[in-house]
């Protein structure tokens, strides 16, 4: 912004001055809105930025903070994008942004990242708080895995479209550990390990890994099985077993043997692993939760550019291209032949394009569960407020 | 300026628009809005309304008495370990510093360039479990052989001690640089002790500086969530990291709200009460 010129400072004026009245005269001649909204016809414009906001080590960034895919979108479409690593993890992400959206200001951003384990975007889209996705400009929509293509919260996908998906399961330092551990009978009570196991403060996530070796459905939560789970891992705590509740920082204590095992995600020590080989993380044995991070327009957002962008993240050569950086699993068809070619160890990792088997051991959390307000002040006194 | 001259009797108001103003849209301004917010009902979901929901004060004291209780028992045990590491620091600095003397501050001062977060993660690499201080404290027997410092008690209230010495160092500094050395000379003149001369000369001079010392500490330390959250376990969590997850994760703003203010109303009392039992009128007047 600093080295903004006077006149691209009164020219940018100018512009923001026809969006603020444009869409204003539309609506104010349209009697529906909604006709109004899906007969806007003739070219569209792309604006010159992007502002994407997602979670830390999720693109194919380098040092230099060069992305190849982002730069790729600029040579083809002109975009540029604006690349925030501003999203720690969801409900503190959602606290942040709820206050101006509630109050009908723009956040200042063109797409966010938000995992349909948690309440938050289906929160979103219930609240009016995101734009509808241009479908004219994802002809790559048909990309999308079948299974992802009609979730509870956004059943058409009219406002939502995944990034990545993940699996929550249980990574281990075998220097400490010596053998991985991989059920959770002995990440919560084998006591060799009192002190040095964390969980994860996402309710969906360790609730679904607990409630499945409890033999319970973690995709249909009743308060039975719910309170059994919670008694479990409380008592793990009270033991002194469980030491902490984190969020993606048990990256460093992992790494460094102040911690022997913890509930985590997958991608994450895929990434972690080329540093330290004593990392392995491994589905635990009874199974656990897959989840899907959704790319949302927040209101004020600019539908066609934020649209086109998600257009070219499901080229599949694109997908390929960040599935093998970023080693989550990726959500495009034709994905993984693409990634054979960049990658062919890669393209067969189970955790990256998860096989048959991966995918029977996976389950997805129940919804209705997310927002249950008894459920969740319960989860919130667990982990220590 | 002739303005000025006919209007004299305006100059200390004027002299205080700036501040008031400043504490009115800050602080008075947000306080009155977090009281109106503690006293609404409802959920995030269904929205909050005004009801004098006197009840999220009750809730607010019941549920989390443990925390509160926490909360001020780790600040307490931080400022009195503050004050017992800064003074004798302080009084060495003033007294025999020499021409050093800014130098030992400015060592005091040096790592508090760095921000809070990052000097709190850095005692996650100091504390932890396969690290030297807990190595060598193990082979003492002092710690257990499966014993660790991080995510114990131990760990959050050294947290605190460590990130708010400088609240403690510095006022305490500023009152024992100020003694006139003449004065412990005259009372050693007077057969004094050195021990005497400094518990009826040095000590009282100073508690203006213990005083203010005390309070820059034990005030924040008390609200403090960042060293329990990432030094400590849930066991180890204040009202600070309550209030913060109400605040930012649960959307409860009545239940946080109430909760601040319990707090606050706490901290207000204590103040009080210790500032009545030192007389700080007469210490800093």
């Amino acid at each position: 912004m600093t080295d903004l010129t006077r006149s691209e400072l009164l020219r940018r004026a100018a512009l923001g001055g026809a969006a603020l009245s444009i869409p204003g005269f539309l609506a104010a001649c349209g009697g529906d809105s909604n006709t109004a909204a899906t007969t806007t016809a003739g070219p569209k414009e792309l604006a010159k930025t992007l502002k994407f906001s997602n979670w830390t080590l999720y693109i194919d960034r380098d040092e230099k903070t060069k992305s190849r895919t982002l730069d790729q979108f600029k040579q083809k479409h002109g975009v540029t994008v604006q690349y925030f690593e501003d999203i720690n993890d969801n409900a503190t992400y959602f606290g942040k942004i709820q206050r101006p959206l509630s109050q009908g200001q723009s956040i200042d951003r063109d797409i966010v990242v938000l995992t349909d384990n948690s309440r938050f975007p289906g929160l979103l889209i219930q609240r009016g708080w995101v734009e509808k996705l241009d479908k004219s400009a994802i002809p790559n929509f048909a990309n999308l895995q079948d299974s992802l293509k009609s979730p509870s919260f956004d059943p058409d996908r009219e406002y939502s479209l995944p990034w990545q998906s993940g699996i929550t399961g249980i990574a281990s330092n075998l220097k400490l550990t010596k053998t991985p551990v991989t059920s959770v009978d002995q990440l919560l009570e084998d006591k060799k390990l009192k002190g040095k196991v964390t969980l994860l403060t996402e309710m969906a996530d360790t609730m679904s890994v607990v409630m499945l070796a409890n033999g319970d459905d973690p995709a249909k939560v009743d308060d039975a099985a719910f309170d059994k789970a919670l008694k479990r891992i409380q008592s793990a705590v009270d033991s002194g077993q469980v030491r902490q509740f984190t969020g993606n920082d048990y990256t460093g204590p992992l790494s460094r043997g102040d911690l022997a095992a913890c509930i985590s995600w997958s991608g994450d020590v895929v990434q972690l692993t080329a540093d330290n080989p004593n990392l392995q993380w491994n589905l635990a044995e009874s199974g656990g939760d897959i989840w899907t991070d959704n790319m949302l327009i927040p209101k004020g957002g600019d539908a066609y550019t934020a649209s086109t962008f998600m257009n070219f993240v499901y080229d599949p050569k694109i997908a390929a291209q960040l599935a093998v950086y970023i080693n989550y699993v990726s959500p495009v068809k034709g994905a993984k032949e693409e990634a054979r070619k960049l990658d062919p160890a890669l393209a067969d990792n189970p955790l990256i394009f998860p096989d048959e088997e991966t995918l029977s051991k996976t389950v997805i959390f129940d919804s209705e569960a997310l927002s249950n307000q008894d459920y969740l002040e319960k989860w919130q006194s667990l982990i220590g407020a | 300026m002739s303005w000025f001259f006919r209007h004299r009797g305006l100059t200390p108001y004027l002299l205080l628009a700036p501040g008031l103003a400043w504490l009115t849209a800050f602080f008075l301004i947000p306080l009155g809005f977090l009281a109106y917010q503690s006293l609404q009902s409802g959920t995030f979901d269904f929205g909050y309304s005004f009801t004098w929901e006197l009840y999220n004060y009750w809730d607010a004291i019941s549920r989390y008495r443990e925390h509160l209780i926490r909360s001020f028992l780790y600040a307490g045990l931080a400022t009195v370990i503050a004050l017992l590491v800064a003074y004798p620091l302080t009084y060495w600095i003033a007294f025999r510093g020499g021409r050093w003397k800014n130098f030992f501050l400015l060592l005091i001062i040096a790592p508090f360039f760095v921000t809070y977060l990052i000097r709190t993660l850095a005692w996650q690499t100091i504390l932890a479990d396969e690290g030297t201080v807990v190595g060598v404290l193990r082979d003492l027997h002092i710690l257990e052989p499966g014993g660790r410092l991080l995510a114990t008690s131990t760990a959050v209230v050294a947290g605190i001690t460590y990130n708010f010495l400088p609240f403690m160092a510095l006022p305490l500094y500023v009152a024992l640089e100020q003694i006139d050395p003449k004065l412990i000379e005259a009372a050693q003149d007077l057969y004094a002790s050195r021990w005497k001369a400094f518990l009826r000369v040095t000590l009282p001079l100073s508690l203006p500086g213990v005083f203010a010392g005390t309070l820059l500490t034990f005030i924040p330390a008390a609200g403090d969530f960042i060293n329990a959250q990432l030094l400590g376990t849930p066991k180890q969590h204040m009202v600070g990291n309550v209030i913060q997850s109400k605040f930012l994760e649960l959307i409860d703003y009545p239940a946080a709200a109430a909760l601040s203010f319990v707090l606050m109303a706490i901290i207000l009392v204590g103040v009080v009460t210790y500032s009545r039992l030192l007389g700080s009128e007469r210490l800093t007047g």
